[in-house]
């Protein structure tokens, strides 16, 4: 066989198998729009639960997921931002720098649940913020930190440094280098870790089971201190432990189709402001 | 401590250390103000080295060390308590390779000025104009001033680079091969600049080429491994060098 028929069939098996990947993903979002379409209606996305989650909608989780990821992310992006900054431009030390990162690539291998438990220990039960969202969205946001410490590192160590010392050389201090010059131009990097780090918390149901989450609340939570529902533990109670299974499986796929509804709309969302960051750079 | 002559920059037997390396040995010269004084030598003889000593970029890099006397304008740029914000204000720098910042032109030459408190719309705008005229830019840009910097060609973004470093008003321009990387018709539009910029700035300029430096020097100084092996003026050095080494290198009987 020559060089030439051997790469063709080597592409020929790739090209397969990425469209397989391409093939298996579609058929996901295919199989829970057919099964949550369904259920689809206004009433389902702005009411509550009713006769046992047979029956009604599920706003009250929809806005318990957008309360959680809002609070985790002010909570883990500035935290998670700072300490990328520190850890990339001002750290001298190699030796701290390095023991960071062990820290946080072994804190991004824990599974979900320690957090969960962890969360419910200090935060629930130490603090005594009870079963909340503060409680989840500390417990969220600890989980997403690794996740947006790596990507902002990352987003950071793509800035040419020929930028930091054309600054440094006119005289401006280190803080407006990165306050300036890198960090804008950092930004779009940094705003794709956030879209993954959103997409990521959105769908955990690990870390608010215990700290967060609630079976059944048909109302709206008042303050940070209040439980939620929220759209994967939904999902989960649906499907596993409501009063009537099959009765709710309908609202189940619904439950699903809205969480990636919800996930596809927020990347989207950011893909939309990483653009106009990038466009802000190119052309002004 | 003030000198007591007009000598703008004066170097007393510096020696620069890289971690162990030893980059720069006992080097000692003076410069006097409104000069162009280009450094030759071959690669790795540490001329970038030497450069970055008097606005202090080398303290970025982990592990270096200096020692001697380093004096700009009479005063010792590396005793304790000197603020390097300050002298790079002082002492510009223009790199190698262009380095606009991902800004428009306008903000690239503001930059500095921003970054130095000053907020005066009129008066930046002012500042910018005449920066960009002294880099002989204006003409070329006054119509896309708020475009990107990026969307001017290599030569025109050196000459903002210029611009920017000039717009702070140091007295002391560091060039680092800032042709190096341009083509024939921008090097000298770069070359005529720097003349031109003399009456106003202590330029120091590292050049890889020969003619550029017999051609826009006052003095020159000829490195090899780390030492000044020789300094004078440019017509002596290139004329009539005293050295062995210097007539090798410039005549091309180099290695
Ligand atoms: N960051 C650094 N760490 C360690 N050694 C360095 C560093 N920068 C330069 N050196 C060493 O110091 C010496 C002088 O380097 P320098 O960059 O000053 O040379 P140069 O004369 O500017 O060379 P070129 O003409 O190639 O630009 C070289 O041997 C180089 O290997
Ligand atoms: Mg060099």
């Amino acid at each position: 066989m020559n060089r030439k028929s051997k790469q063709t069939i080597a592409f020929g098996a790739f090209r397969l198998l990425s469209l397989a990947v391409m093939g298996i993903l579609l058929w996901i979002l295919g199989f829970i729009i057919y099964n949550g379409a369904g259920a689809m209606s206004i009433e389902f996305l702005t009411t509550s639960p009713k006769d046992n989650m047979t029956e009604g909608g599920i706003f009250p989780a929809i806005v318990g997921t957008f309360y959680l990821v809002v609070c985790s992310m002010a909570f883990a992006f500035p935290l998670g931002v700072m300490s990328a900054i520190y850890i990339t431009e001002y750290a001298s030390n190699a030796t701290i720098v390095r023991i960071i990162r062990i820290m946080t690539n072994n804190l991004g291998g824990v599974p979900s649940i320690v957090f969960g438990l962890f969360g419910m220990s200090l935060f629930v039960n130490t603090f005594g913020f009870g079963d909340s969202i503060l409680a989840g969205s500390l417990t969220l946001g600890l989980l997403i930190l690794p996740l947006v410490i790596r990507t902002t590192e990352e987003a950071l160590k793509a800035v040419p440094d020929a930028y930091r010392s054309g600054s440094l050389a006119l005289g401006a201090t280190k803080l407006q280098t990165v306050r300036r010059i890198v960090m804008p131009a950092a930004m779009p990097n940094i705003i794709t870790g956030l879209i993954l780090s959103i997409g990521r918390i959105s769908g955990e149901t690990a870390p608010i089971l215990f700290t967060a989450a609630a079976y059944f609340l048909p109302q709206l939570p008042h303050s940070i201190f209040d439980q939620v529902m929220a759209l994967p533990y939904h999902l989960y109670v649906l499907a596993t432990s409501g009063t009537d299974i099959e009765a709710s499986e309908g609202a189940a796929y619904g439950t699903a189709l809205v969480l990636v509804g919800i996930v596809l709309l927020m990347n989207a969302f950011a893909g939309v402001i990483r653009r106009y960051f990038n466009n802000k750079m190119k052309t002004y | 401590m003030k000198s007591t002559n007009n000598k703008i920059i004066s170097a007393k037997h510096i020696n620069f250390f890289y971690k162990e390396f030893h980059a720069l040995k006992d080097i000692n010269l003076e410069i006097s103000s409104q000069s162009v004084t280009a450094f030759i030598g071959p690669s790795g003889c540490g001329k970038s080295t030497f450069l970055r000593l008097f606005n202090r970029m080398n303290d970025l890099i982990h592990g270096t060390r200096i020692e001697g006397l380093c004096l700009v304008e009479g005063e010792n740029i590396y005793a304790k308590g000197v603020d390097t914000d300050r002298l790079r204000k002082k002492v510009g720098m223009v790199f190698q390779k262009p380095n606009p910042f991902p800004k428009t032109i306008f903000e690239n030459v503001a930059y500095g000025l921003r970054v130095n408190g000053m907020g005066d719309k009129q008066f930046i705008s002012q500042r910018v104009e005449t920066s960009l005229r002294s880099a002989a830019l204006w003409e070329e840009v006054k119509d896309k001033l708020h475009k990107s910097a990026y969307a001017l060609s290599g030569g025109q973004q050196q000459r903002l680079c210029i611009a920017r470093a000039l717009a702070v008003e140091p007295s002391i321009l560091l060039m680092d091969e800032p042709a190096s990387a341009l083509d024939p018709i921008s090097t000298a539009r770069i070359e005529e600049l720097i003349v031109r910029l003399k009456q106003n700035y202590t330029i120091l300029i590292v050049t890889h080429n020969m003619q550029q430096a017999s051609r826009i020097s006052d003095q020159t100084g000829f490195f090899m491994m780390g030492e000044l092996v020789e300094f004078g003026s440019t017509k002596q050095i290139f004329t009539a060098p005293e050295r062995e080494q210097t007539y090798n290198y410039i005549s091309g009987h180099f290695g």
